[in-house]
């Protein structure tokens, strides 16, 4: 049988045909607005550099940067003006070392009984239970920290008053803990088990195979959650402002009242202070520091992350 | 050339190295003490969730009743009530959602799927990276200048809008993070499949990738979502107040009218001297895990239900 040649061509007009001309303006068009959501990041960023600085030169317009730093109290809001930001500075620094000194061990030994001893039964339910805690917001902390906290600890350590560093400072602390435990925990899972196994061959039981050999090769990972950690306490406004007080005074007594940088703002803020007054000003100039602080520390981080992961083939 | 009897060496070069514990029943000891240790910790901050919740629980739940859910703010802590801010919590929570979701799913979208790997992607990347970190009162202090002060026009000052905008800065770094890592998780054979039938990239995109991406995306929005709804710092630095005795209007206008928020109440509460407010404090908080606990049952459903349609 010879085949048919075929005598008209085959009739494509009825079917259907690919709008090309469209599809490549909708393509070109989405990638524009979705480039555009995207250049929103870097927009904030700048949007946030650039409202720090704007106010913040206004204020070092009136007050110099030296008295900024070395007056020895902080009262912009009084008749007698002392603008000395070391006073916030060293509250934050008080409530944000105990919050580390609370939060650090028992994250990280958390995220190692997560990772190596933890059944998996037990596992399924631990981790979202740390996960509800990393949920709850940080006014409810407040909250538990004057209410609870305190009048506990005035029961046990005389002297203590009813606003104070080391209720905030150990709230936060609790507020923290599963931050770094699921940071860790990511970093430690990390590990390949042949390190694990390599250590087991060597004779070593399960804690000297954590210590000697999983620890140090997660290194990288458990530092960056650390530092994490204290960037968060730092930053962290709810808690500190509820139980810490707001009276800044320069000191590192944990039992007294103190006010943080953060609080500082929240206390402006709640108030009646007219727009580009001075006080005004002065939550931008504090905003500023506590911005520098954490940039440094978020930048430190990652400087260091980068020079010491470990690389696994 | 004979092989050194084992049983000949020295037993004298191997003293033992002052840092090996040859004891093995003191290391098997110390690893007792260090198991001990790590489930302490463990079970530490499960026992103070415990006692926050209880502690809560037992001071709120005899306030909580249907005249605390409707009533407006008031002077005496017996009469005040939690409407005003429950009501601007869901505005804010509805405003923010439908600005932040399109927003950060699609600059997800565009780096995952478009962005070269040149300096416009790596600025982008780290800029994410870094705003992920930076304290939420920072953006309270962005929103003040920017919403609220500087396009007064549109937002009408210290306004849901501004707000909800502050809110969403807040968490488009979260949301860009997830879409992200939902988009990675679906394989690449897909894409080409669809390339390879002559799809452009966006084609791909809609028909192919986002649906399965869309449960992931969908979880860490919701749970980005709650994080927003639990902030406090930024919305006092806007200027919500606390003693507001109506609702926003229900209708776009609403989005221009002075707001509060359930956080700002529990914290306005909390921060008065008459326990009578500490138990309203408690209440509140009450109704703000619970809207929390909503929205993440909502998130886990909806994950639970597009994973086993597919």
């Amino acid at each position: 049988m010879s085949a048919n040649p075929p005598s008209t061509p085959l009739d494509r007009s009825n079917l259907w045909k690919p709008n090309r001309t469209l599809n490549k303006r909708v393509e070109a068009g989405v990638k524009a607005l979705f480039a555009l959501f995207a250049f929103v990041s870097v927009v904030t960023t700048i949007g946030i550099v650039f409202t720090l600085i704007f106010e913040t030169v206004g204020f070092f317009q009136e007050v110099s940067l030296w008295r900024f730093l070395t007056e020895r109290q902080w009262t912009p809001l009084f008749a007698d003006k002392q603008f000395g930001v070391m006073v916030l500075v060293s509250a934050t620094l008080l409530t944000s070392v105990i919050a580390i000194a609370v939060a650090l061990p028992i994250g990280l030994l958390a995220a190692i009984c997560l990772s190596e001893y933890a059944p998996a039964k037990v596992r399924k339910w631990l981790k979202p239970a740390l996960e509800i805690l990393a949920g709850v917001p940080t006014v409810v902390f407040g909250y538990f920290a004057l209410l609870t906290v305190t009048p506990f600890l005035q029961k046990i350590i005389p002297g203590i008053q009813g606003f104070n560093a080391l209720s905030a400072g150990l709230v936060l602390g609790v507020s923290i803990i599963p931050l770094v435990a699921s940071l860790s925990e990511d970093a430690i899972y990390a590990v390949p088990r042949s390190l694990r196994d390599g250590a087991y061959a060597l004779g070593s039981t399960k804690r000297e195979a954590i210590t000697s050999v999983v620890l140090p090769a997660a290194l990288s990972g458990i530092v960056a959650s650390f530092i994490l950690a204290i960037s968060r306490a730092i930053g962290e406004t709810m808690i500190v402002t509820i139980a810490a007080g707001q009276n800044p005074q320069l000191t590192l007594n944990p039992l007294v009242p103190v006010e943080t940088m953060t609080a500082y703002i929240v206390q402006v803020s709640k108030g009646d202070t007219p727009a580009g007054s001075l006080a005004y000003r002065t939550i931008f100039a504090v905003g500023m520091t506590l911005f520098v602080i954490t940039l440094t520390l978020n930048i430190f981080s990652y400087w260091f992350v980068r020079r010491f992961r470990e690389k696994y083939e | 050339m004979t092989s050194p009897n084992p049983q000949s060496v020295d037993s004298a070069q191997y003293k033992a190295n002052p840092n090996f514990n040859v004891s093995i029943s003191k290391r098997y000891n110390l690893d007792k003490v260090f198991t001990a240790a790590t489930w302490a910790a463990t079970l530490f901050g499960l026992i103070v969730l415990a006692v926050l919740l209880i502690d809560i629980l037992a001071d709120g739940i005899p306030r909580l009743n249907g005249s605390f859910l409707t009533s407006f703010s008031s002077r005496r802590a017996s009469s005040a009530g939690i409407l005003a801010p429950l009501v601007g919590s869901i505005w804010l929570l509805v405003t923010t959602a439908l600005i932040s979701f399109p927003l950060g799913v699609g600059a997800g979208i565009f780096l995952e799927e478009y962005a070269k790997d040149n300096w416009f992607t790596r600025l982008i990347e780290i800029n994410i990276a870094n705003l992920a970190a930076v304290p939420s009162i920072i953006y309270g202090l962005l929103g003040l200048q920017i919403f609220v002060r500087l396009i007064q026009p549109i937002t009408q000052g210290r306004t849901v809008l501004a707000g909800a905008l502050t809110l969403t800065l807040l968490i488009l770094p979260i949301i860009i993070i997830t879409t992200r890592e939902a988009l990675r998780a679906v394989p690449d054979s897909l894409r080409q499949a669809g390339f390879a039938l002559g799809a452009t990239r966006w084609q791909v995109i809609r028909e192919q990738i986002f649906p399965i991406a869309l449960p992931g995306i969908l979880t860490g929005t919701i749970l980005a979502l709650s994080r927003a709804i639990g902030e406090t710092a930024p919305l006092i630095v806007i200027g919500a107040v606390s003693y507001i005795a109506f609702l926003p209007d229900p209708s776009l206008k609403g989005l221009q009218s002075p707001f509060t928020a359930l956080p700002i109440q529990i914290f306005d509460w909390v921060s008065r001297p008459q326990p009578a407010f500490h138990t309203n404090a408690a209440a509140g908080i009450i109704v703000l895990m619970v809207l929390l606990l909503l929205m993440n049952a909502t998130a886990i459903l909806l994950r639970n239900k597009f994973q086993t349609n597919r």
